[in-house]
């Protein structure tokens, strides 16, 4: 240990210089930063001599595309969903990352083969699939309980206020599931207006009884608080408060939508080399099911998962929540990053329209 | 306006409903604000009364959420508390951080905003300055602005100029916002001041920096200070502009709680409301006690 | 001044000859010269903190709003068909114009500025952005005659409307960030024309900003004018005690206000708790009081009240009571004395207490992105959502524009009104 210790400190001190002691990592903030600080910052600052600054924002795109257009850079890595990948990489706000430079599993099966499919892009390597479910407070619910995308709309079979996240995102694939379309079909349909249309209009069928969200921690709060009887969120989220807090909330795997999250590279980052660093060192196997231990969200290296166990509260099975297990992707959608880049403004801007009329 | 003697019944009631009523208005602007005062010392991680607070159990209230203002960012929160862990609290705790740099930033801004300040309200309110309208309506434009507008401006502003994310950038932009309230609180006092003092000295023989130090800043300085004071609040109480152009390590007590208000109302973020709330009474009776000061000082009130 | 009236001439007779000072130099001439010694001197002294509040203030805003006229997103990028566009006016697109277009897409693919390019063409025409990412991919891989090649890809390339969007891009200035904050856009028939109804945000929401500021004005004024009353007539010694109470939420931190309303306005909060208790509201039933326009105005009010009842209160200090006296001696009762002698007096603090009011509340930001749910949100919290979300800073410029225009003038009625130098606090 002691050797190992020396021996990287002075490879840290050989490859980036005295000035390279400290990254700046940015995240999305609550029980999902922490999951990060405690499977990939600790571990590396321990290894390394590195120190990881964390700092976390509502969606770490937008201060990136800020930062990098403005050419004063503070972050040197970033986690990010994939469809903002893919556009930071096409606008050239992020480093290419040579993904043959990532460490291999411990088989020797070679990184470019162990990450599941779809997730290593140009300029991005993903971390984990998390996924954007709707999640109701139990105790609130003597009776019948919800289990379907369409519960979620029913506001005559199940009255209350419902949570949802401010933005077109994942409301109206949901909203559109909720109305029967198929998840393979979804964003088909959804690049009609007459698609558009159909799911603002089934949105409309609760519009009086949302409450809107914008911080990934809020979700819980809302539940908590009892302002909502139910609300979408990240399903870690809910895990957490669930498993964490004891607080008694349920997820509905029905109709989730499953999205990939990645780190990048912010071109200019003040220490580009630590950052890589940093990336190989936290995307391999190990170190992504570790994370599994802090918050319930898939690894997206196939080698990683058979090494998922147990919560770090030493009993809950974490396989069963996360959101890949078998059990819960019977009616999945997967994310699709190219319909958002493309429609991103056009649709935020009639939801806006939408949400603004009253 | 005591109630005559001759006064009807409609008067009489008149009369006591209107105090009434005023006395409703009065409740509406004092009751939010002393409201969160015995909710942050509740035990339990809810906004509302609980039934052991209102029978006055002391089991009902503690102190763990001023105790968590300290440990939040600490990282060993649950070491003893010797020296070792005060020395962690100091460093690392995230409230104590922001207090830190609140204080830095509120100070540096004020001292830069109530110089320029007073000196510009000198200049402005003497008979013969020039183009006076137009330049008063720059200099208070700052107040009237909508801060949204000015956060974006200086974004870009910085970004290009190297001054984003360091704290001479948050102190440059907290010293515009507070300079309006120096400037209308200078003037104010300048407004009854006596000019037959500084040519009484003048035709004594002092000079300009004399008769400033020795006659004029000794009579407009409780003006001078409670200009300080609204430009210190102002600085103090400032998100927007911190939000868009400050660096995670200029982070200050505003810009935490706006993280905690959208993370988590926990009783937490009350606890440092009430600390605020105490740390503003506390400024405004300075400010009361330097007003009547002043009004004594140029004799327009008994006091 | 002061070195004027020290001199004592200008008390002396006017005569016909010329006056002269004592060292000999015309009187009118010293007096000019002294004027203007004065002047300068004056100016001096605010100088400094007018070049600060211009460097630190008015440049950034100026170079913010420029901003809302230039994007070079796409004519920064795209030198061949810029070119093309330049030396071909009113042409349609021909052979060497798509030669230009695929020799730009594999420049801006190799320089991995393609998404910058299809964004700034994406906001005039929705769903093009993959049009040139997906094309950039495989741009280097095109070959002669590329319209062809170009139409094989993507049927969209023949567009139209592409093609006199690229041609308006062209030009790193652009009016169509306006265009588009008035709720219209550029048809390549018909000129501007409004967007369909189901799309239009920003004039909606500029006047629902308006009417809520209006009626937040409204209340503090019916709620400012009964204590701002009472303050004034009461005795020195006892409305300085009460004028306490309405500076601490002046001197309160506005967060700190913001969450208190959170907390007293939630459904489980306190206001629907003491509802509850006292069987007015239902359990089941409570009251939706926060996120929602509800939420933005009570939270609002509260906090902007002090700006209202402050000059009212420094003008109604000034009245003299025998007037209500002396209409009530010749026989006007209570009702007629107060309407028709003592509001026309407090005009001058209604209006001043109003416009204050209204223009802070025109450009709120914090309170209304906190307890504003979607109904609650103000013009300014669209400028937020262009700056941090959707990144279309040029947008978010163009809306600052509005917004700041529009406060500009009522801040110019205001100095017209009631005067800038009348402003006071405490």
């Amino acid at each position: 240990m002691k050797k190992t210790l020396i021996l990287s400190t002075a490879l840290a001190g050989l490859a980036f210089g005295a000035s390279a002691q400290e990254i700046t990592v940015m995240s999305w903030g609550g029980a999902y930063t922490k999951s990060q600080v405690e499977a990939y910052h600790k571990p590396f600052t321990e290894k390394t001599g590195i120190k990881v600054i964390s700092v976390d924002a509502d969606n770490p795109a937008t201060p990136i595309k800020a930062q990098v257009e403005a050419g004063n850079v503070s972050i040197d890595v970033a986690d990010v969903e994939l469809s903002d990948a893919v556009r930071l990489c096409d606008e050239g706000l992020i480093y290419p990352i040579d993904a043959a430079a990532l460490p291999a599993a411990p088989d020797g099966t070679p990184a470019t083969e162990d990450f599941i499919d779809g997730a290593l892009y140009d300029c991005a390597v993903a971390s984990i699939f998390w996924s954007t479910v709707y999640a109701y407070d139990d105790s609130k619910f003597p009776g019948e309980k919800p289990t379907t995308i369409e519960d979620f709309f029913d506001t005559a079979k199940f009255p209350g206020k419902r949570g949802l996240r401010r933005g077109a995102k994942a409301n109206f694939e949901m909203a559109l599931m909720a109305d029967g379309v198929p998840a393979e079909e979804v964003y088909d349909v959804l690049k009609t207006p007459e698609g558009v249309d159909r799911a603002l209009a089934k949105l409309g069928t609760i519009k009086s009884d949302i409450i809107w969200w914008e911080a990934g921690a809020q979700p819980p709060q809302l539940l908590a608080d009892g302002e909502v009887l139910m609300t979408t969120a990240y399903n870690g989220r809910i895990f957490n408060a669930a498993a964490a807090e004891n607080k008694p909330f349920v997820v509905v795997w029905d109709g989730q939508i499953l999205d990939l999250d990645l780190f990048v590279i912010p071109k200019g980052a003040p220490n580009k080399e630590a950052a890589l660093e940093f990336i190989k060192f936290s995307t391999d196997t190990q170190r992504l099911a570790d994370q599994a231990k802090w918050i319930s969200y898939g690894p997206a290296r196939k080698s990683s998962g058979p090494l998922v166990g147990l919560f770090n509260d030493g009993k809950t099975e974490m396989a069963p929540h996360m959101p890949t297990a078998p059990a819960n992707m019977e009616n999945a959608l997967l994310n699709d990053f190219e319909f958002w880049a493309d429609y991103d403004v056009e649709l935020s801007e009639k939801f806006n329209a939408w949400v603004a009329a009253n | 306006m005591a109630l005559p003697s001759y006064a009807g019944p409609l008067e009489r009631a008149w009369y006591y409903g209107f105090r009434v009523i005023c006395g409703l208005i009065f409740f509406f602007l004092m009751a939010p604000i002393l409201i969160i005062i015995p909710l942050s010392f509740n035990a339990e991680p809810y906004f509302s009364f609980t039934e052991k607070m209102l029978s006055l159990d002391p089991e009902g209230y503690s102190l763990r959420w001023y105790d968590l203002l300290l440990t939040f960012g600490m990282l060993a929160p649950d070491a003893p508390r010797d020296a070792a862990w005060w020395a962690d609290a100091w460093e690392n705790s995230a409230w104590i951080r922001a207090a830190k740099n609140s204080i830095i930033i509120g100070v540096a801004s004020t001292i830069l905003a109530t110089a320029l300040g007073t000196l510009a309200a000198l200049g402005l309110s003497r008979p013969e300055m020039p183009y006076r309208r137009a330049i008063m309506a720059i200099l208070i434009s700052p107040m009237i602005v909508p801060i949204i507008i000015t956060a974006t401006g200086l974004f870009f502003f910085y970004s290009a100029t190297g001054l984003a994310g360091s704290y001479a950038g948050v102190i440059l932009a907290h010293a515009t916002l507070g300079i309006p309230f120096v400037i209308i609180t200078v003037t104010a006092t300048l407004v009854g001041f006596d000019h037959s003092l500084t040519r009484a000295g003048a035709s004594l023989g002092a000079s300009p920096q004399t008769i400033f130090f020795k006659i004029t800043l000794p009579l407009i300085l409780p003006g001078v200070i409670s200009g300080a004071l609204f430009a210190f609040i102002t600085s103090f109480d400032e998100v927007v502009v911190v939000l868009f152009v400050a660096a995670h390590d200029q982070q200050t007590i505003p810009r935490q709680m706006w993280n905690g208000i959208r993370e988590q109302i926990s009783p937490a973020i009350l606890s440092v409301a009430t600390i605020l709330v105490i740390f503003s009474i506390a400024l405004l009776t300075t400010v009361e006690l330097l007003r009547r000061r002043s009004e004594r000082l140029r004799g327009l009130s008994p006091g | 001044m002061a070195d004027i009236a020290d001199t004592g001439m200008a008390s002396a007779p006017a005569r016909a000859e010329t006056l002269k000072t004592a060292d000999g130099t015309p009187l009118k001439a010293a007096l000019a010269h002294a004027a203007k010694r004065a002047r300068r001197r004056a100016f001096l002294l605010v100088a400094p903190l007018l070049a600060f509040v211009v460097l630190t203030f008015v440049a950034p805003i100026g170079q913010m709003l420029y901003r809302s006229v230039a994007n070079d997103g796409f004519s920064a990028n795209m030198p061949n068909l810029v070119r093309w566009f330049a030396e071909n006016p009113e042409t349609e697109p021909d052979e060497s114009a798509y030669a230009a277009l695929a020799a730009d897409l594999a420049l801006a693919a190799e320089a991995r500025t393609i998404g910058v390019v299809g964004t700034r063409i994406n906001y005039d025409v929705s769903g093009t952005r993959s049009l040139f990412t997906s094309a950039g991919r495989r741009a280097a891989r095109l070959e002669a005659p590329y319209r062809e090649a170009l139409l094989d890809l993507d049927e969209e390339w023949g567009s139209p409307a592409l093609w006199s969007a690229m041609r308006a891009a062209s030009a790193a200035h652009t009016p169509n960030f306006y265009i588009a904050a008035l709720d219209r856009q550029v048809d390549p028939e018909e000129g501007i024309v409004s967007v369909p109804e189901d799309q239009r945000i920003y004039v909606p929401l500029f006047w629902r900003t308006m009417m809520i500021s209006a009626v937040i004005a409204g209340i503090c004024l019916l709620l400012g004018f009964p204590v701002a009353h009472l303050l004034a007539t009461l005795p020195m010694r006892l409305s300085n005690l009460l004028m306490i109470l309405v500076l601490l939420p002046f001197w309160t931190s506005l967060l700190v206000r913001t969450t208190s309303w959170m907390v007293l306005l939630q459904s489980e909060g306190v206001v629907n708790d003491v509802l509850v208790s006292f069987g007015i509201v239902a359990d089941d039933a409570r009251i939706q009081m926060m996120y929602n326009q509800a939420g933005t105005i009570i939270a609002m009010t509260h906090i902007l009240l002090p700006f209202m009842i402050l000059p009212l209160y420094s003008v109604m200090r000034t009245i003299p009571p025998s007037y209500v006296r002396a209409a009530r001696s010749l026989g006007a009762n209570n009702w007629t004395a107060f309407w028709r002698v003592y509001v026309p007096q407090t005009v001058p603090g209604i209006g001043a207490g109003v416009l204050l009011v209204f223009i802070l509340a025109v450009g709120y930001y914090i309170t209304p992105a906190l307890v504003g749910g979607s109904s609650g949100q103000l013009f300014s919290n669209m400028i937020a959502f262009h700056m941090t979300r959707s990144l279309n800073w040029s947008m978010a410029a163009a809306l600052a524009a509005l917004l700041l225009g529009a406060i500009l003038l009522l801040y110019w009625l205001y100095d017209r009104l009631i005067g800038i130098d009348n402003m006071k606090f405490g």
